[in-house]
C-alpha cells in the first residue's frame, strides 16, 4: 500500500452528509480551498434515484441499497458496564447511512426546529420544578447557546430545504391558527405552504381536535410547490409516491444535499469532493493542541495524508465521538468517576405507535404518502404540560405521518392475528388500505451509565475498533413515552376503529436490536459551557484542539423529542458562522476554557 | 367446509416439483390433490438448493402462505424461486451482514442474529436439520404431511421447540418468513410475486409512484391495477 501527501488545503472535511455539506458552501464562500471526504460512493438523484428503478421495496429498505454496508463496519452493543459487547450483526434498530447525502438522501424529510427549552434543559427544569427534580444520575447540560440566537440559522435552514410548513406565530404575532401554538416565536414564515394532508392526517386532526388538543401539519422538507433556493438549487412538487424514508428522491421533492447544496458546490473550483475515502483520524501536531490534517484509505486502499489548515468533522451522530477517540482528540469519558467527555451523554429516541385497524372500504390508502407529510400535536412535547405531578422528565410530539406504507415492511395486522396462514392473509388483506398509523417519537435522556467508546475486541474492515454502546432504556423515559402514548390511543379511540394496536416499551424492556426504531442518534460529542462536561465549546470547536470543529447530531447535549435534523442544521450554520466571522481573523480558541 | 381452491398455475408448479424431485421427495405424491395430474409446463430448476432441499422448502412456504379464497399462496406468488435466486446475491452471501467473530450464540435474542452463517449456509443448514426431525417426529417428510401436520410444525418451528439440530429453530423461522414474505409482496422485477397477484389482493398500486391528485381524495378505491418498477 502506497503511503501519498496530497496538496495542502484550508479545509478537510470528515463525511459528506447534510453538515458536511453545508461546511463546504460556508467555507468555500469565506473564500476557502475544500475537500470533504466521504468515505461511501459517490451518489445523486440520477441515476441512483432515478424513477421507476428506485421505487423497489426489497432493494431499497430490506437490502439496505443505501445504507452503511455493515458488513464493512458496524456497531457493539450493550446493556450494562459489566457486560460483553455484541455486534449489530443486521441493520434493524437504526439504519445508519453512507455515500454522498449522507443520511439526507434518504431520510424522510421532517424538518423540526428545536424547542428552546430542550437547550436550556438542566436550567429549565430546575427553575420550574426544583433541583431534585432531575434523577441524579440522568446528566442534563444546558448546551451553551440559545434559541434566539439560533433562530436566524433556522430561518435559513428552512429556506434552504423549501419546507412546506403552517407558521403560527412570526415576528411576536400570530398569523396563521392552524399552525402549531406551542412553537417558539419566528423571524419568518416558512418558505412553502404546508403540503396536502393525506386522509389518515386529516382523521387525525380531526380526532385530536376533539380531544382538546391542538394538531398542525409536520413542518416538511418535501416540497409542496415548485422551489428556488438561495443557492439557485430546484426542487418539484412532491407527488406523495410513498417511496420516502430509505429512498433517494426521483422527483427532486425532497430536500438533499444532492438536490440542495451541491449543485451549487461544483460551480466552485474552491470545492472538492472525494468519495470512497474512509478517514481513519485526525491528526495532531506534536503539541495536541492543533490538528495538521487527516489521514484516510481511498478507494484503491491507499494510505493518504491530506494536510489541512482546519478540520470539521461532520460524520453522523456517533461517528464523530469514535473519530475523537481514535485521534486522541479530547478526553475519553470514564463513567465510574464521571470524568473525561468524549463518548459522553450519548441518546437515541423512545418511540411507541398505535395502529387503528377500520373495516375493509375505508380507504385509508396509506400507499400515499410523503416522508415530513403529516399532521401533528405538540400538547405533551418538551415542557408544554405540568411534568410536577407526573414525575418524569421529558416529552414527545405525537403525529400521523403517512410517508408511504408498502408491503414487505409495512403491513399492520390486528392484535391476535398469526404472523402467517390463512388467517394472516385474510388480515393483511383487509388491513393494507383501511389502517393507520400514530407514533410518539419522544426524547430519550442521558444517562451516566449510557455512552460509547471503543470495542476492545471488534473490529472494521480497515482494523480500526467499532464504535461500542453501553446502552439501556431508563424508567423515566419509559413512563413518559408510556403517558404520551396513553393520549395517542385517546385519539385513536376517537375515530371509533375496529381494533387498536398499541405498541409501546414497558419497564424493564431491553433495547431491542431487532425492531425499527428510529436512527436518530444524538450526542458523544455533546456541545456546552463547561470543558468537564462537554467535548466543543458553543461554537462546535473542540475545547482541545482549536482548528478541530464538529457538526451533526452529535454535538447536541441530549436527546430530543422532535426529529433531528432541523437543529443540526442550524448549528453547522452557526458554526460556521463563528468560524467565517470570527475564527478565520485570529485562529484560537473562540471561548476561554 | 369451505372449499380451498387450487388454482392452475399452483398446481402446475407443484406438479413440476413432483416432476423433478428425487425419490426421496416423492412422497409428495400422496397427497391427494396432487395425484395423477397431466403433464404441464417445465419444472423449476433450482440453481443454489438441490432438488430434495427445493422440495422441502416449497412445502414450507405453501404452508406460510397457502393458497386460499383470499388469494394466491406462495407456490404460485414465486416465492420458493425467489429465494433459490437470493441464495447467490450479496445478500445470500451474507456480504450485507457484519460477521466478524467472535460469535456468541447464547446472546439474549434482543441481540438478533448471533450465528457465523451467512443466508445460503443457514437455510442448507437449517433445512437438513428440520428434515431429519419431521421424519423423526412424524415418520414421514414433511412434504408428505397432511395440512393440519404441517402447521403443527411450523408452530413448533415458529416457537422454537422443534430441535432441529445445530441451527436454533426460532432463528431459521425468522429467516424463512422474512424471506417468504418478500417474495410474496417484493416487485416481480425482484423475482417473486409473479403476475402482482398479492398486490391485487390488498390493493397496493406498486411503482406509480404519483399520486398529487389522490391524496385528498378521501375514502376512495384507487382505481388503477398495479404496475411493476420492471
Amino acid at each position: 500500500m502506497a503511503q501519498k501527501k496530497m496538496k495542502p488545503v484550508d479545509v478537510a472535511i470528515v463525511g459528506f452528509g447534510w453538515t458536511g455539506a453545508i461546511m463546504a458552501k460556508e467555507m468555500t464562500e469565506a473564500g476557502l480551498s475544500v475537500v470533504a471526504l466521504e468515505r461511501g460512493v459517490y451518489r445523486d438523484t440520477y441515476p441512483d434515484g432515478a424513477y421507476p428503478k428506485t421505487i423497489d421495496e426489497l432493494d431499497y429498505q430490506q437490502r439496505f441499497k443505501l445504507f452503511q454496508n455493515i458488513a464493512k463496519s458496524s456497531f457493539t452493543f450493550r446493556r450494562k458496564m459489566a457486560d460483553t459487547a455484541i455486534p449489530y450483526r443486521q441493520i434493524a434498530m437504526f439504519k445508519p447511512g453512507e455515500g454522498v447525502g449522507g443520511a439526507g438522501l434518504h431520510w424522510s424529510g421532517c424538518h423540526w426546529r428545536i424547542l428552546p427549552e430542550e437547550l436550556r434543559m438542566r436550567s429549565h427544569y430546575e427553575e420550574r420544578y426544583g433541583k431534585k427534580f432531575i434523577p441524579q444520575d440522568m446528566t442534563l447540560q444546558d448546551w451553551g447557546v440559545s434559541y434566539e440566537e439560533l433562530e436566524p440559522f433556522f430561518d435559513f435552514g428552512e429556506k434552504m430545504m423549501g419546507t412546506s410548513g403552517t407558521a403560527y406565530r412570526v415576528g411576536g404575532k400570530v398569523i396563521n391558527d392552524r399552525g402549531n401554538p406551542f412553537e417558539a416565536d419566528r423571524s419568518d414564515a416558512f418558505p412553502l405552504p404546508a403540503q396536502k394532508e393525506q386522509y389518515q392526517s386529516a382523521l387525525f386532526r380531526k380526532a385530536a381536535e376533539e380531544a382538546g388538543f391542538h394538531p398542525f401539519a409536520l413542518p416538511s422538507a418535501n416540497a409542496s410547490a415548485p422551489y428556488v433556493n438561495q443557492y439557485g438549487c430546484q426542487m418539484g412538487p412532491c407527488t406523495f409516491c410513498g417511496f420516502c424514508s430509505g429512498y433517494a428522491c426521483y422527483n427532486y421533492s425532497k430536500a438533499s444535499p444532492n438536490v440542495n447544496i451541491l449543485p451549487a458546490l461544483r460551480l466552485t473550483r474552491l470545492f472538492e469532493l472525494r468519495t470512497e475515502c474512509n478517514v481513519l483520524r485526525i491528526e495532531l501536531d506534536d503539541s495536541k493542541k492543533k490538528a495538521t490534517g487527516v489521514t484516510y484509505i481511498d478507494g484503491r486502499g491507499d494510505t493518504v495524508f491530506q494536510p489541512a489548515g482546519i478540520v470539521i468533522a461532520s460524520t453522523f451522530a456517533y461517528n464523530n465521538a469514535r473519530l475523537f477517540l481514535l485521534s486522541g482528540i479530547g478526553k475519553p469519558y470514564d463513567p465510574v468517576s464521571g470524568s473525561g467527555v468524549v463518548g459522553r451523554n450519548v441518546a437515541f429516541q423512545m418511540m411507541a405507535t398505535v395502529n387503528a385497524f377500520f373495516e375493509p372500504g375505508k380507504n385509508i390508502n396509506g400507499f400515499i404518502g410523503a416522508g415530513g407529510n403529516g399532521v401533528a400535536i405538540d400538547d405533551f412535547n418538551g415542557d408544554h404540560f405540568d411534568h410536577g405531578p407526573l414525575g418524569f422528565v421529558g416529552g414527545s410530539p405525537i403525529w400521523s405521518n403517512p410517508a408511504g406504507s408498502k408491503p414487505i415492511s409495512g403491513i399492520a395486522v390486528p392484535p391476535g392475528t398469526p404472523k402467517w396462514g390463512r388467517q394472516w392473509k385474510s388480515a393483511v388483506r383487509d388491513s393494507y388500505l383501511n389502517t393507520m398509523s400514530f407514533d410518539a417519537h419522544g426524547a430519550n435522556m442521558v444517562y451516566r451509565d449510557v455512552y460509547v467508546d471503543l470495542d476492545p475486541t471488534y473490529k472494521d474492515a480497515f482494523g480500526q475498533p467499532l464504535l461500542r454502546f453501553t446502552f439501556d432504556w431508563k424508567d423515566n423515559d419509559i413512563r413518559m413515552s408510556r403517558y404520551v402514548t396513553e393520549q395517542a390511543t385517546k385519539i385513536a379511540r376517537n375515530l371509533n376503529p375496529k381494533a387498536i394496536n398499541v405498541t409501546v416499551k414497558q419497564i424493564g424492556d431491553a433495547p431491542d436490536l431487532r425492531s425499527y426504531q428510529t436512527t436518530h442518534w444524538a450526542g458523544g460529542v455533546a456541545m456546552g459551557m463547561d470543558p468537564g462536561t462537554s467535548v466543543l465549546n458553543r461554537y462546535l470547536q473542540s475545547w482541545d484542539v482549536h482548528n478541530v470543529f464538529a457538526v451533526g447530531s452529535g454535538v447536541f447535549a441530549q436527546g430530543i423529542g422532535y426529529n433531528p435534523t432541523g437543529a443540526a442544521v442550524a448549528l453547522a450554520y452557526w458554526s460556521a458562522r463563528a468560524i467565517r466571522e470570527n475564527y478565520l481573523k485570529d485562529p484560537r480558541p473562540l471561548v476561554d476554557a | 367446509m369451505k372449499k380451498i381452491s387450487i388454482s392452475a398455475n399452483r398446481r402446475s408448479f407443484l406438479r413440476g416439483a413432483i416432476t423433478a424431485a428425487p425419490a426421496a421427495a416423492l412422497a409428495l405424491a400422496a397427497v391427494p390433490a396432487m395425484r395423477g395430474q397431466a403433464q404441464g409446463a417445465a419444472p423449476y430448476k433450482p440453481s443454489f438448493f438441490s432438488q430434495e432441499e427445493f422440495t422441502l422448502l416449497s412445502a414450507m412456504a405453501d404452508t406460510l402462505i397457502p393458497a386460499d379464497e383470499t388469494g394466491p399462496g406462495a407456490i404460485e406468488a414465486g416465492v420458493p424461486e425467489f429465494i433459490d435466486a437470493q441464495m447467490n446475491t450479496p445478500y445470500g452471501r451474507g456480504q450485507l451482514w457484519y460477521m466478524q467473530g467472535p460469535f456468541d450464540r447464547d446472546a439474549p435474542a434482543v441481540f438478533g442474529y448471533q450465528l457465523p452463517y451467512p443466508p445460503a449456509d443457514l437455510y442448507r443448514k437449517s433445512l437438513a436439520g428440520f428434515s431429519a426431525a419431521i421424519r423423526q417426529q412424524y415418520g414421514k417428510d414433511f412434504p408428505a404431511l397432511a395440512q393440519a401436520q404441517r402447521i403443527e410444525a411450523i408452530t413448533d418451528l415458529e416457537k422454537g421447540s422443534l430441535k432441529m439440530g445445530e441451527i436454533p429453530a426460532a432463528a431459521f423461522f425468522t429467516q424463512l418468513l422474512q424471506n417468504v414474505r418478500e417474495g410474496y409482496f417484493c416487485d416481480p422485477a425482484d423475482g417473486g410475486n409473479k403476475g402482482m397477484l398479492s398486490w391485487k389482493m390488498i390493493g397496493f398500486p406498486g411503482a406509480r409512484a404519483d399520486y398529487f391528485d389522490w391524496v385528498e381524495q378521501y375514502g376512495k378505491k384507487y382505481p388503477l391495477p398495479p404496475v411493476s418498477r420492471g
